[in-house]
């Protein structure tokens, strides 16, 4: 029982971060007609939006200090970021906190980069047939990837969460179980901080007139330009939207996972199963797709269920995908008529 | 000139004279080494195997790479069970992968679209995963599968003794490393080239396109199109699996990593680049790609200095920063460009290049292309 939970937990922030990409793509999917293989670029791009963010404010200043000498009698070096040096304790508490502070920086930075990206290239990719918007698209990324390779290199650069939750809580506790579940700290804020962004989509799209012309659109993006609104620029912003949404996941995702250049395309490919499995342009359907393959997989790699089944939680997803697409042909919760040429 | 070419014999010897002779024109292109050679073979047939699937039918496959990586395994466990001759090798690879491509597409054709895209990758994922972790007992997981002393080799045992040290992969007593390998890749890549011209023109083939243009009313000509997919997708897998065997037999040794996602995706990248549909784009594609990584990855910053040494240093220096993000270790940053290039610009791939600039040059009469343009002509709707 104890291990189920664990389980179960262990797949909530995975799961985060598949239906955030997935929602993403639907979002971009729903509105444009875009299949977009750039998203996990953008995924990648948020997580180095932290990196960086983290590494301008542990730029140091090198003082010597003569009074204290080292073991080979040479003034000590005394390392201090500027920021703390500057700004003394708030200065400690940004390098601190830095992944959660990238945020702020990162929404700009994301809604620049996927607006930009949609009037610079996607926008020329309406009219084309989807094989080559999936085409451009995956150049676009293997071009992001190797620029992002070229300035931070090859290999992961790991990011720490801020202290205050970098150790694990006892789950068990709170429940009152006999157990002693133990779960990493930011792992849980991972999963809630999913919920807050998932929800703030659905509240923008579900509550607010310009997601009500947006919804409009996804249904007959010709009727609504008919009514005399612009619904490319409407759709315009939707795509900086789900890069931001992109951005955001990557961001929060560091301390879980550190970072390289090929983050994005390991997610990317899950996440398209994610979509698909959820139903193409069905927005709750990604949600709901992305933290039941994310459960699904955690439970997959028990050892009770790979004394079973060998080698099950390698192709779990793959083989959910598999048996959903052959039984339900629009994935869980599809509408009808999209991408059924 | 069109019309000669468009007869077989012609073709052939053409095509032939082209591909034995490469050693000496691509000499001038820094090209001509026997690895490199062997690689231009055997991802042409990859690539044209391909093709005869996204090409005709219009599937786009994102998990060819899988019955690659099959043809390879079989063709190593020949090597390592029976003999180290490569046409039992080769027998085994196309058998083997021909099978797997028959299960995953029965499975795979009955949805179409990007749906179609994500069973294939799904089912090519899970063949990665699983020889990584279940099936090492078949695939020796991360080292690969590779030749040791101890396999039996039963049919090579029956007419001479184990020698020392391992054995090489020959054709009746050739062996095949170096040009010898290359000339036999390309005697089969020209075989190759013969069958998929051959489908090309074939009533099957023209039914293929069919199903490309509207599978819907295919259907009502009163075709029924599953089972001439399927067997494209055979096809295709085959060609792939053979390809995946002279991997093998060139170098013997098997790697899951040759059945990962991205190696699918090169052989997109490389049937786009040369152009969708033609007969012999795909296989230019290929030779372009693996060009550049072998050319463009070779530069190092030493040489690009040594280019840019008749520029004033200033200049130089800007030229050798910026040229040095594309080659070396960034060359697929240069594939990454040249395709999104290709794609935007020209998705017709080099041949509608060609096509373009043979009209532009002859005023509306086409040159070599003008036989593949009846390939890639749409059916009217």
């Amino acid at each position: 029982m104890d291990a189920l939970l664990l389980q179960f937990l262990n797949g909530l922030d995975k799961g985060g971060a598949y239906a955030l990409i997935a929602l993403g793509l639907t979002l971009v999917f729903g509105t444009l007609g875009v299949v977009n293989f750039a998203h996990g670029a953008l995924f990648m791009l948020g997580a180095f939006c932290a990196v960086t963010f983290n590494k301008l404010l542990t730029l140091e200043q090198i003082v010597l200090d003569p009074e204290q000498k080292t073991a080979w009698g040479t003034p000590l070096e005394i390392r201090t970021p500027y920021v703390e040096a500057w700004l003394g304790d708030f200065g400690v508490f940004l390098v601190n906190y830095s992944v959660p502070v990238s945020i702020i920086i990162a929404i700009p930075v994301m809604l620049l980069i996927g607006v930009v990206m949609e009037r610079g290239l996607i926008k020329y990719f309406y009219k084309r047939p989807h094989a080559d918007q999936i085409l451009v698209t995956f150049g676009l990324a293997i071009v992001i990837q190797e620029i992002i390779k070229h300035y931070f290199g090859a290999n992961p650069i790991p990011q720490s969460a801020p202290e205050i939750v970098a150790g694990s809580a006892n789950i068990g506790a709170w429940l009152g179980l006999e157990g002693n579940i133990v779960y990493p700290w930011w792992r849980l804020v991972y999963f809630g901080f999913s919920v807050v962004v998932i929800g703030a989509v659905f509240a923008f799209l579900q509550f607010t007139t310009y997601g009500m012309v947006v919804r409009a659109g996804m249904r007959d993006s010709e009727t609504v330009g008919l009514l005399g609104i612009n619904i490319q620029k409407r759709f315009t912003v939707v795509f900086g939207i789900a890069a931001v949404v992109a951005g955001l996941a990557g961001v929060m995702y560091t301390p879980i996972l550190p970072p390289d250049y090929h983050m994005g395309m390991d997610f990317l490919v899950l996440s398209f199963v994610v979509v698909v499995v959820g139903g193409m342009g069905s927005l709750p359907g990604a949600v709901l797709a992305g933290f039941l393959l994310g459960i699904l997989q955690s439970f997959a790699s028990m050892n009770e269920v790979k004394n079973i089944l060998p080698g099950i939680d390698q192709i779990i997803i793959y083989l959910v995908a598999v048996v959903i697409l052959l039984t339900m042909p629009r994935g869980l919760m599809g509408r009808e008529g999209v991408m059924e040429d | 000139m069109t019309k000669l070419l468009d007869r077989e014999p012609v073709a052939l010897l053409v095509f032939s004279a082209v591909i034995l002779l490469m050693p000496l024109w691509l000499t001038p292109l820094g090209a001509n080494y026997p690895d490199l050679l062997q690689k231009f073979a055997i991802y042409g047939i990859f690539a044209m195997g391909f093709n005869i699937l996204f090409g005709l039918t219009g599937y786009l496959s994102f998990g060819h790479a899988a019955f690659l990586g099959v043809g390879s395994y079989a063709a190593v466990w020949s090597f390592k069970l029976f003999t180290m001759n490569v046409i039992p090798a080769i027998a085994f690879g196309v058998l083997f992968s021909g099978i797997f491509a028959f299960l995953i597409g029965y499975v795979s054709l009955r949805r179409s679209g990007i749906y179609f895209s994500i069973l294939t990758l799904a089912f090519a994922q899970m063949c990665y995963n699983l020889a990584y972790s279940v099936l090492t007992p078949i695939t020796n997981g991360e080292t690969g599968l590779q030749l040791t002393l101890q396999d039996p080799r039963i049919i090579d045992r029956m007419f001479a003794p184990a020698g020392a040290g391992l054995p090489s992969t020959n054709f009746f007593g050739i062996l095949m490393s170096g040009y010898s390998g290359f000339y036999f890749c390309a005697v089969v890549l020209i075989i190759c080239f013969f069958i998929s011209r051959r489908i090309f023109k074939s009533p099957f083939g023209l039914t293929l396109l069919g199903i490309k243009s509207n599978q819907n009313r295919m259907g009502y000509t009163g075709y029924n199109t599953r089972p001439y997919t399927q067997t494209a997708f055979v096809i295709s897998g085959m060609f792939a699996g053979l390809a995946g065997s002279l991997l093998a037999v060139t170098d013997p040794l098997a790697g899951a990593e040759r059945m990962q996602w991205t190696a699918s995706g090169e052989v997109v990248l490389m049937t786009i680049l040369g152009g969708v549909g033609t007969l012999i784009g795909p296989m230019l594609g290929a030779w372009l790609i693996k060009y550049f990584e072998n050319i463009f990855s070779a530069f190092n910053e030493a040489t690009l200095e040594q280019t840019f040494s008749f520029l004033p240093e200033p200049l130089a220096h800007a030229a050798v920063a910026i040229s040095g993000l594309f080659v070396g270790e960034g060359w697929h940053l240069t594939l990454g460009v040249l395709f999104m290039l290709i794609v935007i610009f020209l998705p017709g791939g080099i041949m509608e290049g060609w096509r373009r600039l043979a009209r532009w040059i002859g005023g509306g009469g086409g040159g070599k292309a003008k036989s593949e343009s009846a390939a890639v002509a749409q059916p009217a709707e």
